[in-house]
């Protein structure tokens, strides 16, 4: 510590009158490109906000106003009534709660199986898994509609469930945060008696808490944001999903547009996912720094 | 005794994850593969009882097909402009992010925010701000509304309004209109990896480099990059294999017909390739072109890994 002190100082010392000039400078381009870039990132939000407020008339306007005139709540009314956002979110939340569930379910006890428990053949099996990572999921696709079609599943909630209930990659991850568990507690459990199940609820969950709340919340925001499948498989009023439901509703994208209440309609569907960030930044930063996969 | 009661435990707790993999995910790649190999596989002609001989005619006719080269091309650009462009530009927004102290964290946090976000929804919020609103616009008697805020912005600095994705607009300016908005969307994951990555290079290099009196632009030439490069190889991997999978980010720009009106699929990918042999029931061609975009995963992946092997410093 005192050594970097008096590296500081010697430092200070070094420094000219001129490059003090030059690292204010530096500090101030840097900030500025910064705010340049940060202003970028968000200038789309705002646009959203700003022409979800909007009029009509007051959107159309060729030189567009940066703040609306008369603030068009009834908007976002419009939206939710064109989109049927309610049934949407109604069916976007159910199919996200119960695979979140499911998926949590199985992910724990794979992961305990390949952490804790000793088989024939695992060390096989876990890298057969690992390598079924790689394979684009469009290759999957194609044989799962026909599964899913001679099952007679299609447009049930069921089709936008189970198929995605096993990630390999969660397994993974989990099964690496329970390794870190010593081993000595698990035995010590069995001396006293404690069932697996007691042991997993009990002292397993608690400690990889961290990794099991990451899942849950990319797990949701995949349901949420989920596209190519849904459209497949279930594209009907009773089952579709939200972010289906908000492209099928507004299919024109360019020309004439309603767009105010198009941008109603976005800023609708995006602000949970706001919520959910500004909540739980933490969690989803350390789950995506790990996978590098949305959803 | 234990040994073998763990034995029948591990499978049991095993079981559902086995079974939905082989249903899901097993069962799919030998598939795949089969119906790549039966020339003209359809899956509603098997349903019919038909039979279809061994061959490779479903990839003859996938390479042949005119639709796939668009596609293809499409990718291929797509990928090749925006990996490095967003990598280069997440890599001078991490540097700047880590030299600072106030305002970092309220940075990072706002820089981070379009992976939050729905690709498709956000979509739309693009094709609004690139968007001319005009009656029957893109005709000789168009009326032009309002030129949309990008123009708008263009026009404010003195040039002239750019049809970027309306009836009528050029290959170049739709293509342009997809590289920002992908360019947006890939940045906060690089970010977020590279500046970890950054954070996490020991602080002692840094001072030592400061005794000796070393350039800014040397440290970060000689310490930064080349302590990061196993982060920029992953991001730079994963960037490649997003890229060649591109697809949802043009469906919420340009909707489900993939191109401009008028255009129908002129900006489609191979992933869309794909989307649209199975909806045409012609699953051999799907499947031949799943391998065929699996193969270029692959060897983008290899070349990749096989350039850092050489470039990245461990």
């Amino acid at each position: 510590m005192a050594d970097r002190v008096l590296m500081k100082e010697k430092n200070m010392e070094d420094v000219t009158a001129k490059s003090r000039v030059g690292v204010v400078v530096v500090k101030i381009l840097t900030y500025v490109f910064l705010i340049i870039m940060a202003v970028i990132v968000l200038f789309p939000f705002y646009w959203m906000i700003n022409s979800s407020l909007k009029t009509l008339e007051e959107y159309r306007w060729s030189v567009p106003s940066f703040w609306p005139q008369t603030v068009m709540f009834k908007n976002y009314l419009e939206a939710f009534t064109t989109a049927s956002l309610g049934r949407l979110f109604v069916n976007t939340m159910i199919v996200g709660v119960v695979s979140t569930i499911l998926s949590l379910i199985i992910t724990v006890l794979s992961a305990f199986a390949f952490a804790r428990l000793e088989f024939k053949g695992k060390n096989i099996l876990f890298a057969g898994l690992l390598a079924t990572m790689m394979i684009p999921g469009e290759l999957f696709t194609i044989t799962n509609y026909g599964t899913v079609t001679t099952f007679g599943w299609i447009n049930t909630y069921t089709v936008l469930i189970v198929p995605f209930l096993v990630s390999v990659f969660y397994i993974y991850l989990l099964r690496q945060n329970f390794l870190q568990i010593p081993n000595e507690l698990y035995l010590a459990a069995k001396v006293d008696g404690t069932s697996d199940l007691k042991y997993l609820w009990t002292v397993m969950i608690p400690l990889s808490l961290p990794t099991l709340i990451s899942i849950t919340i990319l797990k949701m925001m995949g349901a949420w944001n989920s596209y190519i499948w849904p459209r497949l498989v279930a594209n009907d009023e009773a089952h579709r999903l939200i972010t289906n439901g908000l492209r099928n509703a507004f299919t024109a994208t360019t020309g004439d547009v309603n767009y105010p209440v198009q941008m109603a309609a976005v800023a609708l569907v995006s602000f949970p996912l706001f919520l959910v960030y500004i909540f739980l930044r933490k969690y989803i930063m350390k789950g995506v720094s790990r996978s590098g996969i949305k959803g | 005794m234990v040994e073998s009661k763990q034995q029948w435990k591990a499978w049991l707790y095993l079981s559902p994850a086995i079974v939905l993999l082989l249903i899901f995910t097993v069962w799919p790649i030998i598939n795949t593969v089969r119906m790549a190999f039966l020339n003209g596989y359809s899956g509603l002609a098997a349903v019919g009882g038909e039979s279809f001989s061994f061959g490779i005619d479903n990839f003859k006719k996938v390479i042949e097909y005119k639709r796939f080269i668009t596609c293809l091309k499409n990718t291929c650009v797509l990928c090749f402009v925006t990996v490095p462009l967003s990598t280069i530009l997440a890599l001078l927004v991490s540097v700047a992010l880590n030299s600072i102290k106030p305002f970092q964290k309220v940075l990072q946090t706002i820089f981070f925010l379009p992976y939050v976000t729905n690709s498709i929804a956000i979509g739309m919020v693009f094709a609004a701000m690139f968007n001319i609103v005009g009656s029957a616009f893109g005709t000789p008697n168009q009326i032009i509304v309002t030129a949309g805020i990008v123009n708008n912005v263009i026009e404010f600095f003195g040039g002239t309004a750019v049809n970027w994705i309306n009836s009528g607009s050029t290959h170049l300016a739709n293509m342009t209109v997809m590289i920002i908005y992908i360019v947006w969307n890939a940045l906060p994951f690089k970010i977020l990896i590279l500046l970890g990555g950054m954070q996490s290079i020991n602080k002692q290099y840094y001072d030592a480099a400061r005794v000796d009196g070393s350039t800014r632009r040397r440290i970060f030439a000689r310490i930064t990059v080349p302590l990061l490069s196993p982060m920029i190889a992953y991001v730079v991997i994963t960037g490649f294999i997003g890229g060649f999978k591109e697809y949802t980010s043009i469906v919420g720009i340009f909707g489900a017909d993939m191109g401009p009106a008028g255009a129908k699929g002129s900006m489609n990918t191979m992933v869309g390739f794909i989307y649209d042999a199975l909806s045409s029931n012609s699953q051999g061609r799907a499947s031949a072109a799943a391998l065929i975009l699996f193969g270029i995963i692959l060897i983008a992946t290899l070349i990749n890994l096989w350039v850092s092997k050489k470039r990245v410093h461990y």
